[in-house]
Formats: C-alpha cells, structure tokens, sequence
C-alpha cells in the first residue's frame, strides 16, 4: 500500500501539473521523488539545499508574487529549526502556504531525537490562523492536502508512516463520530484511531476522529458529548489540544485526560515506533488503562 | 517639531525635515541616517515603482530588510507620495501604521515587514524566484542590508542559494557602517562574490557612484557595497 508520503508526492506532482500558482519548495529531503517534477516545471520546484530557514523565507517570496507553495521536509526541520521564519514570513506578512512534513512524533524511532518532533504542532499553536491537518490514513492525504491549496491560510499537513486500517474524514474538515457511548468521549487525532479503537471496545464511550485539528471542532465535540468526561489521544505532544477542549466546554463542568508524548522526559531510546508507544502508554494496552482509570471503569 | 509644509513631490533636500517630523529632532548625524541616500537614489533613480505602479505585478520590489531605524525610509517613501506627510509624526505611536518596525500589511508601498534581521533576503530570493517562474524578466528585486545584520546565517543560506540559481533579477545593497562585531575579514563584498555574485563596493553617500553601481548585471545577482561612516 503506498504511504502518506507516497500519496503526498502523487498528489503534489499533479497540482503542480494543474494549478500554475502551485509550487514546491524542498530542503533535500524527498529531492529524489521529484525528479520528473522538477523536470516538468524547473522553476516552481525548487530544492534550495540543506538551507531550512531560506526553505521557509523563499517560499513566503513566493507567496508575496502570488504563488500558493508547499514546503517539505522533515517535521524537525521544517517547524522547529526555523520557527522565527514560519512564525515571521507567512502570517506577519500576511500570506500563507503549506507545509507538509514527514517523521511524526517519532517515525523514525532510530533516528533518536534529532529527528523526532513530537513538538510541532504545539509550536503552531502560538501562531494566529493556522490550519493543522493530522491524516490517519494515505487516502487522506489528498483530500486534505487539496483543501489546504485552495484555502489561502498558512496550513500545516503532518504527514506519519503510521496509518489506520480504514481513512475517514474524507469529506469534512468537521470531526467524524466513530463510536457512540454513554460514559464519555475520547477524541483520537489521525494516526491514534486504531489504538484508540482497540483500547476502548467495552468501555461504551464515544469516539470521535480528528484529522483537521485546527480549526479544533468544538461544535461537535459539544454536541455529541453525552458525559461530560473528555479523553484526548494526540500522537504529539500531551494535551496540545487541552486549551482548544477548555474552550469548547466552557459552559459545563467538565473532566479532561490528556494523552500524548509526555513533555516531562526525553526517552533516550532507540528501536522501533511501537516500542516509544509502549514507553510513553500510547500503545492499545497503555491507552485503554489510562482511560479505564480515568472513568472508573 | 517643525512646521513647515512640504510640497509634494518632494526633493531630497527635503528629506531631512521629512525625517525631523519621525524623530521630532531637527539635527541628524550622518551616522544615524546611513541608509538616507541610498534609499534615495533607489526611489528617485532605479526602482520602478510609485504610489500609482505599488499593486502592479511588472513593477519593481525593494525588501527592507534592516527594519530597525526605519525613518529615513518612512521619509523616502512619504517624500515619494505612498504615504502622506502628516502620518510621520505619529511615528511609533498606538494608533500609527508607522511603527518602529515597519509592517507591510499597514504601509503602502513597504513590500515586506521587517525588524528581526535576516528575513528579508531569503524572502527576496523567494520573490526572485516568483517572478522568474511568471517569466516576469523586467522587473528587479532589491533587498537592503546592514553588515551587521549579515551575522545571521539566514543570509548566507540566502546568498549561496541565489549565485547557484543565477538570480539575476536579485540585487542586494549592503549598508557598511562596520557594525558587525567581529567585522568582516577579506571584506563584505566577498561573501557574495566566491559565492558567484558580481559587486560594487561604492560611497554610500555619492548618488551618481550609487546609481551606476545598481546597473544590472546579466547572469548573476549582485550586490552592491555602500560604505557609509562608521557606526559610533
């Protein structure tokens, strides 16, 4: 099955084929899957080197002639390394563009710390009007990445090499209602639906799928919620979305568990994926303890 | 604070009283205002651009980059007729557009905000670029500097990129008032030039020298060395 990065390449190639005011802006990473793109429009790809913080500022120049850029490259790279560029050349200038990253919270598990980002979206979060997408599933990839082309705000697409056996949210950036039940809802951000899936089967809770986070659907985890008991599993940083639950329910009482990539230890470990999940309770087992915990179930 | 009018267009001898209504200081040490005359000579001789032409695709772009002390740009550009004389006076003020940073979503005319240094050439590669995907030839992208601001590695990122890509359509002025802390041994001008960029190292304060130093070089982008007094 193809991945999301493989859906990215597929779909970006075709909207540079399609919509002149598409470009491409890279940093080395994923050169070599576009090649023939490069080929077919040499001066809208554009690999400007290992140079992250021009990567960012070239395509807010982009952006100022009226082009609609992507920029790609590794989460690490593409957030943290030049954060005063996304948080200085886009919004402040007042255009936008995408950013479509690879490596997650921690894809490449091997790869240590250097190469995990378990912080981005968290960082966005300081910024005004940005929209985030987290895709669970490759055939999510384009829908979303389409909507962020044709919209003219500053997107976000964190892209994972972990997916869900089935995509959802294809026609909607609202949240999507996987599962009603009566002793609370647990709001599963892209990749997480699986675990999530798994971890609450008997609980009798809600479960709702989150692909667009920003905009953060307050409207329908309000109206679906029949318990006022909120479980957030989020494959980045925990509790990056407890704010945006506060806000949604400001009108009642309420309870919140945050699950996530814990911000207070660094794991140095290596290894695989599953192995960091388990570490961090983010594995079916961890996930359904927690909130059996936490519902007293 | 002064009080006399200022009739539009405005000459370059009235940019000093243009910049005393920013500052509310009549006297103005050369030091202070480096970047005066060539911000002069780029609106006044070079650039291809107006209050009329400030939307217009085909005109040229000038990216302050050194957004800090930003008054002798407000002058130029209010002497130029983008912006009237009587907002100088609010410089900085709650209610102004003319912040001690200029923000381009507030000026006309300013093409992009600026302040934290080291933004402004990526992005005016990044509007080489553009242009040069919309096969728009003529119009010219320039981007002012400060030698001190080429501390920040954003700008070397920036002009190793644009020699590679052969930008020619870019073209960078560095204002050179020997502020960088740890100076710039074998010179500023060549950082650019090992990186493939044809220079002019000129006075900063010559206006013929300074427009002949802007003539476009084809094949390469250019830089353009304007030695002013040292910073005190």
């Amino acid at each position: 099955m193809p991945t999301m990065r493989d859906r990215f390449d597929k779909v970006t190639s075709d909207l540079l084929a399609e919509d002149p005011r598409s470009a491409l802006v890279l940093a080395d990473i994923s050169a070599d899957r576009f090649v023939s793109a490069a080929q077919a429009h040499p001066h809208r790809v554009i690999n400007v080197g290992i140079r992250e913080q021009l990567a960012i500022g070239a395509a807010a120049g982009l952006a100022l002639t009226g082009f609609r850029p992507i920029v790609h490259t590794y989460a690490s790279f593409l957030v943290e390394r030049p954060f005063e560029q996304v948080k200085l050349d886009f919004g402040h200038q007042g255009v936008g563009a995408v950013l479509v990253s690879v490596g997650a919270s921690y894809d490449w598990a091997a790869g240590g710390r250097t190469h995990h980002a378990p912080g981005d979206v968290a960082l966005l979060d300081t910024l005004p009007g940005w929209t985030v997408h987290v895709p669970g599933h490759p055939a999510e990839v384009e829908p979303l990445l389409r909507r962020a082309m044709a919209a003219p705000e500053p997107a976000y697409i964190r892209l994972s090499e972990r997916s869900n056996t089935i995509p959802r949210g294809i026609a909607s950036p609202r949240f999507e209602v996987v599962g009603v039940g009566s002793r609370g809802t647990v709001v599963a951000v892209g990749p997480m639906l699986d675990a999530v899936l798994a971890a609450v089967e008997g609980l009798d809770m809600t479960v709702v799928y989150a692909a667009t986070v920003r905009p953060f659907d307050a409207d329908t985890l309000a109206k679906t919620l029949r318990t006022p008991a909120v479980v957030l599993v989020e494959p980045y940083l925990a509790g990056t979305s407890a704010p945006y639950v506060s806000a949604a329910l400001t009108h009642i009482p309420h309870r919140l568990l945050a699950l996530g990539v814990p911000r207070d230890v660094e794991l140095r470990r290596y290894g695989v994926p599953e192995q960091h999940d388990r570490a961090y309770g983010l594995d079916p087992h961890g996930v359904r303890q927690a909130v059996r915990t936490f519902i007293g179930a | 604070m002064t009080t006399t009018t200022v009739a539009l267009p405005a000459g370059y001898g009235d940019l000093r009283e243009l910049v005393g209504r920013l500052t509310g200081d009549e006297k103005h040490d050369r030091s202070a205002m480096s970047t005066l005359d060539v911000l002069w000579v780029l609106y006044d001789r070079v650039l291809h651009i107006s209050p009329a032409t400030a939307d217009d695709p085909e005109r040229d772009r000038f990216l302050l980059s050194k957004g800090h002390g930003p008054m002798a740009y407000y002058a130029v550009l209010a002497a130029k007729g983008f912006i009237p004389v009587d907002e100088l006076s609010g410089f900085g003020e709650f209610d102004s557009p003319l912040g001690l940073h200029p923000d381009r979503t507030l000026v006309p005319g300013v093409e992009v905000g600026s302040g934290s240094l080291g933004h402004g050439l990526p992005i005016a590669v990044g509007v080489a670029l553009g242009l040069r995907a919309q096969d728009r030839w003529r119009p010219r992208v320039v981007c002012l500097i400060g030698d001190a601001e080429l501390d920040e590695g954003s700008n070397h990122e920036a002009i190793a990129f644009a020699g590679a890509a052969s930008l020619d359509n870019l073209t960078v002025v560095v204002i050179d008032n020997a502020s960088a802390t740890h100076g710039w041994p074998g010179g500023i001008s060549t950082r650019f030039s090992v990186e493939g960029w044809s220079t002019a190292t000129v006075d900063g304060y010559d206006h013929d020298a300074l427009e002949a130093a802007f003539t476009r070089v084809p094949g390469r982008p250019h830089a353009v060395v304007a030695q002013v007094e040292k910073k005190e």
